[in-house]
């Protein structure tokens, strides 16, 4: 394989992918946590944010990572203490494992699933089994709590995320998450290929159930049940300190990150701009320039969902958690069906 | 709203600038609801007989009822019953005056003497502890205080728990602060002091700790602040001001750094410090 | 079988403890939960017991008296001018509030009235303290159901009227400024036609919660129905202003009290809800808030000149007698039963706090509620641990 007309030997690829992976995930974790959690939201509540570690705050994150790094490492007493350690990796891996099926350019991939939509669906409730343990193993009744309510909501919101991806699956033909993005961008919408094809217009309801179910799988606000900081002070991550909780949190936003991406590639067109622009044909006809190209342009649009969960998340209160049940299975579940039946008919007969 | 109360009330605030000393003439405003409080005082007393011990009755104020000791509950039930369903409070007092006065004397000189007579207040009473609780009707916009004896060797008053659920905690509370017991009430624990706590702290023998230990001092003679022409030399200044704000002497900012704003500022506060001096002894 | 070491079985042991403290059985039957001291949500240390069946309340009991500092033991060793520092510190929020009816208490006793001017400007600083807890109340309301937005405009709008508070008194939050016979010092220069800017500021952040908050849909959805109070129970509990009102009780004691201020001098509405839930309680204050800049801004119209102090002795013996004065204080009703001998001091002094009564009501209210819900229902009862526990 060549990396920009280079012949990298094999472990050179392994080790660029590990490396890939790495600034995959802690990029758009670090720049959520900078430019939405910190200034953001204070300009939202007007007030600054931090504006004291570096200009602007601009350094205020490693004030944290440092932080969250010095604190005493604390595990309850009566705590499960195997499961309890190991809570946070998983949530953590799992964030690494999804990123591994996101193509970021045409040929800068990690790796090209055939039926990558699957995996990425299957490998995300992985997070959910952290959440469970974290709150079970922790010996305290907030946790516990929270973990029961992390489990109905997590399993619940499953499957309005499901469903509104298979009606992008329909529309594009394939699974395959590079071969969607190219069904959008060399794609055209009703004969007009000026814009591609992006599925965030013609699926636009289940981009608008994959977005408040992404928001829910998150435990982000109005979802954020297990987390509820006025009740459970800190839900399952209670006990946590230190560098467990530093893990937690960049899980929260890493994850937030990639079903950003995840998001960006199903319904935004991914990596690329209408190959019309251009003249291309295919995937093949696509510039080496796009392999440096498309990863900014993947990041531009995945910052602009963020943006989006974000700003709903300081907006709104939070949802009690039958309410948020009710919710998934009486009104997300039936339209992202009516929504997966429409694609169908319309796929079929026009 | 107010707009009945308009014509009472100019007639009031006219009354009240003109005698800014004395109560206001409000004889005409009050006499509908001190007809009401004479015509429920007489209501309580005809249904509860000698249960009414004495009553008074402020003029334009407020009524007070002294009931006895066994009839406790059953006032509480028919003044409920006649329209009076807003509990206010119930509480308890303890008429002996402290043995240990306010915990300002000088613990070297004599023992002031000290006034240990029992008296009660209004609408009397023959033992050193009461117990008093307030309705209101709110239909009426009328509020009745009534009062009951405590004998001092049982301790025990009926319940109010069945009549008006917010009692109970408001009997937990008397209870722990002044060791009345409430016959009826269903869990008589401690509301605000630790479970093992011994002694009730509201009763006038039970000494506040704070004030033994260190009697209050009273007022104290502050010494003035000095004039301008008691300053010491030199710009220095007192050692309490110094880390505060800057000398008032002037020397110390040169006419160059000076500029209006900082000299308004000192002038300022040559002018506080004058005034302080009165100020603390407002406090005292 | 296998021989476990000393350690081992420590371990065993120790592990079979804490499954029991956990208390986690295959039957969801009773988990009891402790909500406090410690917790974002209680505003102060409130403890309360709530037995769990799932997400369920079966009993709840709020447990006080973290906070108690003794004030009716305090005021008796102190002289009557003294006690307004101590009285003060009861609602700390509103805490110009707290010092009026000791005061008219004091002035009944002594048969002085305040002068006009005081007696209005009183009524002012009144509403203002009023205004500068129901704001905080608001902000708080949000970040209790999980909006976290709301509470900053809410400190933002209410350092205006601290401000205005700390420039006639002197203190933001505990001004001491009452005085028996009439207030401390007069207005300065320029207050009230700032008052009258931030009165109209207020104004506009009250439209801007309205619909920030309660134009919400999830928060309607977490308020409304939620710990429904019927008045027969508000009544008995002794539950008092908007948690009263809320209920549909038409009892303010502004309006239906005769007290030397000056509320019946303007024109101004007595707001009440019919439904008795939470969101009729936080509707209520709402509109009072509102209420309260319309009553300041009359107020600021009509304010009579002259003297702000009676003439009063400079040592103050109040005449034996007992005084009853409440007033509708920002939290509720707020009395004081005044006992004196004719001394420096008071005899006895019984300080009827309104949260001690709001909170009574909630063993009786969170039953059946989920945990969720007993946060709302807390954060629309409003209750302030001074108040509770004096």
């Amino acid at each position: 394989m060549s990396v920009l007309a280079v012949e990298v030997p094999y472990w050179g690829q392994s080790l660029l992918r590990v490396l890939g992976g790495i600034v995959a995930v802690l990029l758009p974790a670090g720049t959520i946590v900078y430019v939405f959690l910190f200034k953001m939201m204070s300009f939202m509540q007007s007030r600054l944010g931090p504006m004291e570690a570096g200009p602007y705050g601009s350094m205020q994150l490693f004030a944290e990572v440092g932080k969250w790094l010095q604190k005493e490492d604390l595990v309850p007493d009566g705590a499960d203490k195997p499961i309890f350690k190991i809570a946070p990796l998983i949530v953590l891996g799992s964030t690494f494992l999804l990123v591994a099926a996101i193509p970021f350019g045409p040929d800068a991939v990690f790796t090209n699933f055939s039926a990558g939509v699957f995996y990425a669906l299957a490998v995300s409730s992985i997070s959910v089994i952290g959440i469970l343990i974290a709150g079970w193993s922790s010996a305290n009744k907030y946790s516990l709590l929270g973990g029961l309510r992390a489990a109905g909501q997590l399993i619940a919101y499953e499957l309005p995320l499901v469903l509104a991806v298979v009606g992008v699956v329909i529309q594009a033909g394939t699974m395959n998450m590079q071969g969607i993005v190219v069904a959008q961008n060399e794609g055209s919408m009703f004969g007009w290929d000026g814009l591609g094809n992006p599925f965030v217009i013609t699926q636009f309801i289940g981009f608008v159930v994959f977005m408040i179910s992404v928001q829910a799988e998150l435990t982000q606000v109005p979802f954020d049940m297990p987390v509820a900081e006025s009740e459970l002070v800190s839900g399952y991550m209670t006990e946590y300190s230190g560098f467990r909780f530093l893990t937690f949190f960049i899980a929260e936003f890493a994850t937030a990150g990639v079903f950003s991406l995840i998001a960006s590639v199903l319904f935004l067109g991914g990596w690329g701009i209408p190959f019309a622009w251009f003249g291309w044909d295919g995937i093949d006809d696509v510039s080496n320039w796009m392999n440096v190209a498309g990863p900014l342009i993947l990041f531009t649009k995945m910052m602009l969902l963020a943006f989006i969960i974000m700003w709903v998340r300081f907006s709104y209160p939070r949802l009690r958690e039958d309410q948020l049940q009710t919710f998934a299975w009486k009104f997300l579940i039936p339209l992202s069906l009516a929504n997966i039946a429409v694609t169908a008919i319309l796929k079929v007969a026009v | 709203m107010s707009d009945a109360g308009t014509d009472e009330a100019t007639e009031a605030t006219e009354a009240k600038t003109e005698a800014t000393a004395t109560t206001p003439d409000t004889a005409e405003e009050a006499s509908p609801k001190d007809e009401a409080r004479e015509a429920l005082l007489g209501e309580i007393t005809s249904a509860l007989g000698d249960g009414v011990v004495e009553s008074y009755l402020m003029p334009g104020t407020d009524l007070w009822i002294r009931v006895a000791t066994d009839s406790w509950a059953d006032v509480g039930r028919a003044l409920h019953g006649r329209g009076f369903t807003f509990f206010s409070f119930l509480s308890g007092i303890d008429w002996m005056p402290s043995p240990y006065g306010r915990g300002e004397d000088d613990p070297t000189a004599e023992a002031p003497v000290r006034e240990t007579e029992t008296k009660q207040g209004y609408a009397g009473g023959e033992t050193r502890f009461q117990v008093f609780a307030r309705l209101v009707d709110l239909d009426r916009r009328l509020g009745v205080t009534i009062k009951a004896d405590v004998p001092d060797d049982t301790m025990t008053v009926g319940s109010w728990v069945t009549i008006f659920a917010g009692a109970n905690w408001h009997e937990r509370e008397a209870h722990e602060m002044f060791g009345i017991n409430f016959d009826g009430h269903p869990d008589l624990r401690n509301l605000y002091l630790p479970g093992d706590f011994e002694g009730h702290p509201l009763r006038k023998d039970f000494p506040l700790l704070a004030r033994m230990i260190k009697p209050w001092p009273g007022i104290v003679d502050v010494e003035p602040l000095p004039t301008e022409d008691e300053a010491p030399p030199n710009g220095e200044t007192a050692p309490s001001e110094g880390v505060l704000h800057a000398p008032a002497d002037e020397s110390a900012v040169t006419a160059a750094e000076q500029t209006p704003d900082t000299q308004a500022q000192q002038e300022q506060q040559a002018e506080s410090s004058e005034a302080e001096p009165s100020d603390t002894g407002d406090t005292a | 079988m296998t021989v476990l070491s000393d350690r081992q079985q420590l371990g065993y042991i120790a592990s079979q403890a804490a499954d029991a403290r956990v208390n986690v059985e295959l039957e969801t039957e009773g988990m009891t939960l402790n909500i406090g001291p410690q917790h974002p949500a209680t505003h102060g240390t409130l403890r309360i017991i709530v037995r769990l069946d799932g997400e369920q309340v079966v009993w709840a009991e709020p447990v006080c008296g973290y906070m108690h500092r003794g004030y009716e033991k305090l005021t008796e060793v102190r002289t009557f001018p003294q006690v307004t520092t101590l009285v003060n510190r009861i609602d700390w929020l509103g805490s110009f509030a707290n010092e009026v009816p000791f005061i008219l208490a004091a002035e009944q006793l002594m048969d002085i009235e305040a002068p006009p001017r005081a007696q209005w400007i009183r009524t002012i600083l009144f509403e203002l303290s009023r205004i500068a807890n129901i704001t905080l109340f608001l902000g708080d309301l949000g970040v209790q159901m999980g909006a976290v937005t709301p509470t900053f405009i809410a400190f933002r709008d209410r350092e205006y009227v601290l401000n205005l508070i700390e420039g006639v008194t002197g203190g933001r939050f505990h001004p001491n400024f009452d005085r028996i016979g009439g207030l401390k010092d007069d207005l300065p220069k320029g207050w009230i036609d700032e008052c009258r800017q931030v009165m109209k500021r207020l104004r506009g952040f009250c439209e801007e919660i309205e619909d920030l908050l309660f134009g919400n849909e999830i928060l309607q959805a977490r308020m409304r129905g939620v710990g429904v109070i019927p008045a027969e129970i508000a009544l008995q509990y002794g539950l008092s202003g908007p948690n009263l009102r809320g209920s549909g009780v038409d009892y303010d004691l502004r309006r239906d009290q005769d007290l030397p201020m000056a509320w019946k001098e303007v024109d101004w509405k007595v707001w009440t809800h019919p439904d008795g839930d939470s969101w009729a309680r936080c509707w209520v204050r709402l509109q009072e808030t509102r209420e309260a800049t319309k009553i300041v801004d009359q107020l600021l119209d009509g304010l009579p000149a002259g003297p702000i102090m009676a003439k009063v002795p400079r040592i103050i013996k109040v005449p034996a007698g007992e005084a009853w004065v409440s007033t509708e204080n920002p939290l509720g009703e707020m009395g004081y039963y005044v006992i004196s001998k004719g001394d420096l001091g008071p005899f006895r002094v019984k300080i009827r706090s309104a949260s001690f009564n709001n909170i009574s009501v909630v063993p009786w209210v969170l039953k059946g509620l989920y945990v969720p819900d007993i946060i709302t229902v807390l954060a629309s009862l409003y209750f302030i641990l001074g108040d509770i526990d004096r």
